[in-house]
This record gives C-alpha cells, sequence and structure tokens, in this order.
C-alpha cells in the first residue's frame, strides 16, 4: 500500500488529528515560552514588559531549583527501581497457574484505577499517620517508636505511594510480555540443564528486556510530573525536601504569582525531560529495535 | 550407551487417556520411529522419555536406570523441538553453548566443543550470528548442534523437519541419517510422514489412539503389516481396501493391495474400471480408477503407460501381494 494515491489519502485522513493534536501542544508551549521572556506577575497586573533572560536567571540561582532537581531525579529513580524490581517478580509469581488466579490479576491491577489524590490521601490518613496510621499501629504493637513518615523519611514515603500506584502497570504488562515466552524454549533450557535462576537470568530476562524498556519509559514521562501526592501529603516539605520541579513550578506561578518566572521553570523541565528521554532512549532504545 | 525401555507406561491428562499402556524397548544406537497420525500420543510418549511430562503409571528405565522421576535435565537426553526453541537474544555460539555453560564446563571445553559442533553441522560460518538472521534450515541445524554437544544417551527428536519446506526436508532428512551413522548414538524421532520414518527409521514404532499397532523394520511393516491401520499408514499412495463381496469372495473381511502391486492391462485382468484421473509424474503414473461394487482404487504404473481419463482399465495384483484382514482388521 504505497501507491501515490493511498499516500496522499492517508495523509488527508490523517491531518484532522495531527492538527489538533499539534494546536494542543504547540499554543500552550509557545505561550509558556513567550511569557517566560516577561517580567509578569499576578499582583502587578497590566504591567507586563519584556526582560530577555532575566526569569532564567533568577531560576536558577534559586537554590531550591538544585534541590527540586535532585529530588525528581531521586522520585523517577527510586520509583522506576522499585516498579521494576517489584514488577517482574510480581509478574513471575501471577504467571504460576493458581486458584482464582483471574480475581487475584485483578486485585492487583487495582491500585492503578485509584486516582493518585485519593491514593495519596488514603495512605497519608491510614496508613502512614504518625497516631491514627496502620503502621504506627503495628510498631506499636511491637513496642517500637512510631515513624512519623512524612516528617522523618518524606522522599521515600512519596516514593512509596508512588509505587504502590505504578507496580500495578509494571506487573501488567511484565506479565503479558511474560505470558509471550514460548513454552518449548523453557522446556529445552530445562533440558539443557538451567535451573530456575538460570532460566530466569538467561531466557526469561532477556525476554523481557523490551517489555521493561517500554515500561521505564512510559513511566519515566509521568514520573517526571508527579504533583498530586506532594500536593496532599507533604506539600513540598518539610522544607524543599519533597519539592520536585513541578512543585517548585507551582509554588512560583500559584503561591508567588510569578508566572514570567514558573514559565521559565516550565520550559526548564521540558528540556529537561527531553534530555532524560534522550538518554533513557540511547541507553535502553537499543531493546527496541529488531 | 542408550538403552531406553518403557514399561507399561500410561498417561493421562485430567480425565482423558492420551497413553493406554504402553511396552516399548529400544537398544543402544537404535534410530527409532515413532509414527501415527495427529493426536496418536507419539509426541506425548516422546515427552514422557523426555521428563517434560510425568507419567501417570508405569517405569521408563535409562540404560537400565530408573529415570521415571527424575528431572529432564538428569536424564542426560537431549531433545530437537519443533519450533527449534532457539534462545532468540542469544548468538548461534551462546545456544550451542548453552547446555555446557550450564553444567559448569570451563571455557576451553566450550569452545572446543562448539567449534566441534560447528565443522559437524557446517555452522563455523554463522557462529556469530542471532537465530534470526537464519533461514530455516541452519535453525534447524542449530538446534541440533545444541543437542550435540552435550553428548548425551539418546537424541529425542520432535516432528523437526515439519517447518521446513519439500526440499529442504529431503536434505535435512539425510543429514540427519548421517549424523546417526557419524555418532552411533540412540535417536528417537517423532513424525506423522510415514515417508520419513520409511527412509530414516532402524524400526518404525506405529502408534494409533496412544496404542503401539506395530514395532518393527521399515520392510517389515511394508511387507508384513499386522493390521489394517498399519497397512494403510505405511506406504504411499495408500492402501486400497475392499470390502463386501469382492473380499468375501477371497475369505477375508477386506482384502488390502498396494497401489504398485497391481498391474493395469488394456485387455483383461481381475477388476476392470474406468480412469478417472490419470497423473503423470514422468517415473510413475498414478491412475485413480472407479470399479463398479468396489470404489476407487489407485494404481501405481510405470510412467510410459498411456492411460487416460474415461478408458477402461483392467487390474491384476501381483501374486503374493494381497492382504487380508478379518473384520477387527488384523491382518489373517
Amino acid at each position: 500500500m504505497a501507491t501515490q494515491q493511498t499516500q496522499t489519502a492517508a495523509r488527508l485522513m490523517m491531518s484532522p488529528a495531527v492538527l489538533l493534536l499539534l494546536a494542543w501542544m504547540l499554543i500552550p508551549l509557545s505561550m509558556t515560552l513567550y511569557f517566560s521572556f516577561q517580567r509578569y506577575n499576578l499582583l502587578m497586573p497590566g504591567m507586563e514588559y519584556f526582560t530577555g533572560l532575566d526569569n532564567y536567571r533568577y531560576f536558577f540561582a534559586n537554590p531550591n531549583f538544585w534541590a527540586a532537581l535532585t529530588n525528581t531525579l531521586v522520585l523517577v529513580g527510586g520509583v522506576l527501581a522499585i516498579t521494576l524490581i517489584g514488577g517482574t517478580l510480581l509478574a513471575l509469581l501471577l504467571d504460576q497457574p493458581i486458584f482464582g488466579q483471574g480475581i487475584v490479576r485483578l486485585l492487583v491491577i487495582a491500585p492503578f484505577f485509584v486516582m493518585p489524590t485519593v491514593s495519596a490521601l488514603v495512605w497519608k490518613n491510614m496508613m502512614m499517620h504518625p497516631v491514627n496510621g496502620l503502621f504506627s499501629f503495628i510498631a506499636r504493637v511491637f513496642g517500637v517508636q512510631p515513624l512519623d513518615w512524612f516528617g522523618q523519611v518524606p522522599m521515600l514515603s512519596i516514593i512509596l505511594i508512588v509505587s504502590w500506584q505504578w507496580l500495578p502497570f509494571a506487573t501488567l504488562i511484565i506479565l503479558t510480555a511474560l505470558q509471550s515466552l514460548d513454552e518449548e524454549q523453557k522446556e529445552a533450557a530445562g533440558m539443557d540443564g538451567a535451573g530456575p535462576l538460570s532460566l530466569f537470568f538467561y531466557i526469561i530476562l532477556p525476554h523481557l528486556a523490551r517489555a521493561i524498556t517500554v515500561v521505564m519509559l512510559i513511566q519515566t514521562i509521568f514520573l517526571l510530573s508527579i504533583f498530586a501526592e506532594i500536593f496532599v501529603t507533604t506539600a513540598g516539605g518539610p522544607g524543599v525536601a519533597t519539592t520536585n520541579l513541578t512543585f517548585l513550578i507551582y509554588i512560583q506561578s500559584l503561591l508567588q504569582f510569578d508566572v514570567g518566572l514558573a514559565s521559565a521553570g516550565g520550559i526548564v523541565a521540558v528540556i529537561l525531560a527531553n534530555i532524560v528521554a534522550l538518554f533513557l532512549l540511547r541507553i535502553v532504545g537499543r531493546n527496541l529495535d529488531a | 550407551m542408550g538403552s531406553i525401555s518403557l514399561q507399561n507406561v500410561s498417561k493421562n491428562f485430567g480425565g482423558v487417556t492420551v497413553i493406554p499402556d504402553i511396552s516399548l524397548e529400544i537398544e543402544d544406537g537404535q534410530f527409532v520411529v515413532f509414527v501415527g497420525p495427529s493426536g496418536c500420543g507419539k509426541s506425548t510418549l516422546l515427552r514422557l522419555i523426555a521428563g517434560l511430562e510425568d507419567v501417570s503409571g508405569g517405569v521408563i528405565q535409562i540404560d537400565g536406570q530408573d529415570m521415571t522421576r527424575t528431572a529432564p535435565a538428569q536424564r542426560k537426553l537431549s531433545m530437537v523441538f519443533q519450533s527449534y526453541a532457539l534462545y532468540p537474544h542469544m548468538s548461534v555460539r551462546g545456544n550451542i553453548a548453552f547446555p555446557l555453560k550450564m553444567e559448569g564446563a570451563d571455557k576451553e571445553t566450550i569452545d572446543k566443543a562448539v567449534n566441534n559442533a560447528a565443522s559437524i553441522l557446517n555452522l563455523t560460518d554463522y557462529l556469530d550470528r542471532k537465530p534470526r538472521q537464519l533461514s530455516g534450515g541452519q535453525r534447524q541445524r542449530v538446534a541440533i548442534g545444541r543437542a550435540i554437544v552435550r553428548q548425551p544417551k539418546a537424541f529425542l527428536f520432535d516432528e523437526p523437519l515439519s517447518n521446513l519446506d519439500a526440499a529442504l526436508r529431503v536434505n535435512m532428512r539425510l543429514e540427519i541419517s548421517e549424523l546417526h551413522k557419524k555418532l552411533k548414538t540412540t535417536m528417537v524421532y517423532v513424525t506423522h510422514d510415514q515417508v520419513e520414518a520409511m527412509t530414516m527409521a532402524d524400526k518404525i514404532v506405529v502408534l494409533n489412539a496412544g496404542n503401539i499397532e506395530q514395532y518393527g523394520t521399515p520392510l517389515e511393516l511394508y511387507t508384513k503389516p499386522a493390521n489394517r491401520f498399519v497397512a494403510g499408514f505405511i506406504g504411499s499412495p495408500r492402501m486400497n481396501f475392499i470390502e463386501g463381496d469382492e473380499a468375501k469372495k477371497m475369505g477375508a473381511h477386506t482384502v488390502g493391495v498396494r497401489p504398485e502391486h497391481l498391474s493395469p492391462s488394456k485387455t483383461e485382468g481381475l477388476w476392470a474400471g474406468t480412469v478417472g484421473v490419470a497423473e503423470h509424474l514422468g517415473s510413475d503414473t498414478f491412475l485413480y480408477v472407479h470399479v463398479d461394487d468396489v470404489g476407487q482404487i489407485t494404481v501405481r504404473a510405470s510412467g510410459d503407460v498411456a492411460f487416460h481419463s474415461g478408458e477402461t482399465v483392467y487390474m491384476t495384483p501381483m501374486d503374493g501381494r494381497l492382504y487380508k484382514f478379518d473384520a477387527q482388521g488384523q491382518a489373517i
């Protein structure tokens, strides 16, 4: 189907969708870009003027920027590590023939359907609350001093909450990949003398490489812009311990009303996301070939 | 050293009995072929020997040792799968080396064994390629290479040629036969193609519905089929079976005669019929003849016999080439 006619037809058919997507993306992006070069504070409406790169200078000079950048990377890295390792192990378990397999799978997928704000609130008030939380109850049962999760280990808490949300996604994708592994390959490896561990590292893991890559890329895109979980639990604190780039931009635009500065931050975040994506594609992208 | 002995082996899947009760002795160094129609349990039987399925009853001995409950890897058998089951992310070298690597052999031994296997199978130039860059026949050879490096007690082949095209299949058939002559290791080979069975086997096991119909050399099966099933399964084109009054006249419930054992004539013979289709293959001519009261009969005549559709042909079976079966299908 590569005649001139079909190509023209295909382009024609695709154009509405492409144009819509382009508008959807280009208009906000170019507006952000425009604002990032303006001195634009909502407290002084009507007094916008062009300031060149000042917004960017202030944004980088902000000591919180580097903290936010580190936090963003730690958050993404931590969640990726937990969900990929946990997801692979869970998928291996769920692949075993067990009674009630369908229901178990459904239960495992369930957290993905809970919206981030709700799940973060549930974690905050029912699990990690230092007085009423389940974890503090368990700690007290054993006579241990309960942990004030968001006070003492804020970043770990956020990572745990977000991991809980994304684990089902990773599990699901990896499980599907696992099920597409040719049964005869496993049997052949068994006859060749591979034990369970060798089977996993030599046969199963290489087979999963592509699925894991996809999970990694998709999750990274979403994890770079985590906001709701931070907003309802720690609000970026204590101090800036859990402030990531998204949250920093939120503070600047909607708490400090400095649209220009926030726009500059937004542009920086876009560039950062592209750098991360580029690195990821370089490192793991070759798994997607062939 | 690889004799395999099955004693009263049976296998059920849930409530379905696939193999009711099979006893079989495979001597060391023999090339034994399991042949039968699809669903007859031949692959299951092979997987039972390999240890990929647990037996429901009976004993499997390899080299005189009871291996019924032994894990596949400890049975010292190698298997070539129908899909080849090559490891797609490993090079040819990695694939062939894998069993040795799992045994914990040192690098030198592995290299030597891999190069040796590669030279036997003409794979030396392809050692660094990935399986997906190979043709079907080459993949097949890699699978065999992976099987031979372990120096197993016996090779198990599960329909290894069914994914190859016809010309390649003939080649690989020869190569496997030559490999057997060279290695002198026991081989058990599963196929549904009776031509493969006849050409490669020292001994053939004909299976039907999980039972052994006959166990013998190819020529025994051809000349002295034990029953109607074997008679119909071995030989191509398949044997003509004549039932009813014609058979009763000869004192049997069914009479069988192979197409190549009928001499066609234009003037006289036992049965007269009309040629429906004549297939001229050059070397042979297959005549599909319709005979009243008997049905369709296939005749294999020499290539220069000129019969055409619609002509009348007379056929006479050659002396001593008529097989008689009773109502249960057993040979009389």
